[in-house]
């Protein structure tokens, strides 16, 4: 038995980032895949990867903002929404503004 | 060696730097920064000549956007600019304000940060909504916002901030304990016999008179008033003001004596300039009286406001006095308000002016 085999492996998921990220976080790609087993950790991945990206999605209740909505496989999710392997969590600006 | 100006400008749709010659007689206009967030607040550090921008975005939330090459490049951050899990969450950076080192953020609702490197990562200095009276503050049209940050020029543990409408508060302990400070500031919209609360005030901007740090202004949404002792007892002085309202206060770089304001009609009366007649009102003798300044400025159909940060003095001398309108024009003086003229126009609503001297 490998060490791989003992430990229940963390999901890899793929994220796709809104466009607006290229320019807040120069250097940031528009899609990554990252181990996370809930949107919450997914969140908490991508800031690991570039420091402050998770403060643009989520609040500090925490929740996702009020005018940003996380799609996992095309439904709108919470910070706890468990991720299965490959799933496809899309990070979008919603309707807002002035 | 000669100088020029940078005006430093917040609009609600970015921020933007606007560049002078030496004569101050010709501008040029850069921007919008920052993505173009809500920018609430744009100042710099005269030690460095960092800029930092305050805002917060419908979408991404606050941060404090920071420039170290006059607004050429810019980055952002917001670590640790939060409160606690469960608390109402900050929804954007109303003011800042260098001093001997560290960097002040005051937000909505009402709170004080404190960063010591440059505005990469912020503490929440909570002795301020700890005060006992932090469960009565009430929202201003503006939202509960923390606008006012006043460093003492000598003591970094003493710091005035003004809160609407909260009033203000003083600490002489780095922001661990507080005190409320408007004895003699009215409350007009309070019922008989409690115009004059402990706190509660509608304050809109508090500035210090250069080289005396006792001697503090404000403009209030009820009146305009000077202290003498540090904001302990403050005493009106709207006798000879068209209005008892207005937004900003800016106080000459070096004479405490002079002090400018831009009255609006009244708070219920659609706050532009009285008549449409803009003027800026100067006193020379610390308010006991005043003149109001018109050359240059529009004298019909002017149906501005002038928000709380929109107006500012340099540095130089004689010094330049800027304002900025609801309507997005940056009118300019050069010659302590005598005269003066439109530098930009078009721009989004301007939420504040702020100026940076640099050797050319």
């Amino acid at each position: 038995m490998t060490d791989d085999e003992s430990a229940p492996a963390v999901p890899t998921v793929v994220l796709t980032l809104p466009a607006a990220f290229a320019n807040l976080f120069p250097g940031s790609a528009r899609r990554v895949e990252l181990p996370a087993a809930t949107v919450g950790e997914a969140l908490d991945a991508l800031n690991a990867r570039w420091p402050g990206m998770r403060d643009r999605i989520c609040d500090s209740t925490p929740a996702i903002r009020r005018h940003m909505n996380v799609f996992v496989d095309g439904r709108r999710a919470t910070l706890q929404t468990p991720l299965a392997p490959g799933a496809d969590v899309m990070v979008m600006t919603a309707i807002s503004g002035g | 060696m000669a100088q020029k100006v940078l005006v430093l400008v917040g609009t609600r749709k970015g921020a933007f730097v606007i560049e002078g010659d030496a004569r101050r007689s010709s501008w040029e206009l850069r921007g919008p920064f920052c993505e173009a967030w809500p920018i609430n607040h744009v100042v710099a550090d005269p030690a460095t000549g960092t800029i930092y921008a305050g805002g917060g975005n419908e979408w991404f939330g606050p941060a404090v956007w920071k420039s170290t090459d006059r607004g050429a490049n810019w980055t952002h951050s917001s670590e640790g600019l939060a409160y606690a899990e469960g608390e109402q969450p900050i929804k954007s950076v109303w003011s800042l304000s260098p001093a001997s080192g560290t960097l002040y953020a005051g937000v909505e609702p009402a709170g004080l940060f404190r960063s010591a490197d440059g505005g990469h990562s912020w503490q929440h200095l909570a002795g301020l909504r700890n005060h006992p009276s932090r469960e009565k503050w009430q929202p201003g049209g503006g939202g509960l916002i923390l606008h006012s940050l006043v460093p003492h020029p000598k003591d970094d543990k003493q710091l005035w901030v003004a809160i609407s409408a909260a009033g203000v508060f003083h600490t002489a302990d780095g922001g661990e304990t507080w005190e409320p400070r408007n004895r003699g500031t009215r409350a007009d919209f309070m019922p008989e016999g409690q115009k004059y609360p402990e706190f509660g005030q509608c304050v809109h901007s508090l500035v210090m008179a250069p080289g005396k740090p006792d001697r503090l202004y404000q403009q209030n949404h009820c009146g305009m008033y000077r202290s003498e002792d540090g904001g302990r007892q403050w005493d009106s002085i709207e006798a000879g003001l068209p209005s008892t309202f207005g937004f900003p206060a800016a106080v000459h770089p070096r004479d405490p004596e002079t002090l400018y304001l831009l009255p609006l009609n009244g708070d219920i009366a659609g706050r532009y300039v009285p008549e449409g007649k803009t003027a800026v009102w100067r006193t020379r003798d610390g308010g006991r009286s005043w003149q109001a300044l018109r050359q240059g400025l529009p004298q019909k159909n002017a149906f501005f406001g002038v928000l709380r940060q929109a107006m500012a003095t340099d540095r130089l001398a004689p010094a330049g006095v800027y304002f900025g309108t609801s309507t997005g024009m940056l009118f300019a003086s050069a010659d302590e308000g005598e005269s003066w003229s439109c530098i930009a126009q078009y721009l989004p609503t301007i939420s504040s002016v702020e100026t940076l001297v640099v050797d050319t």
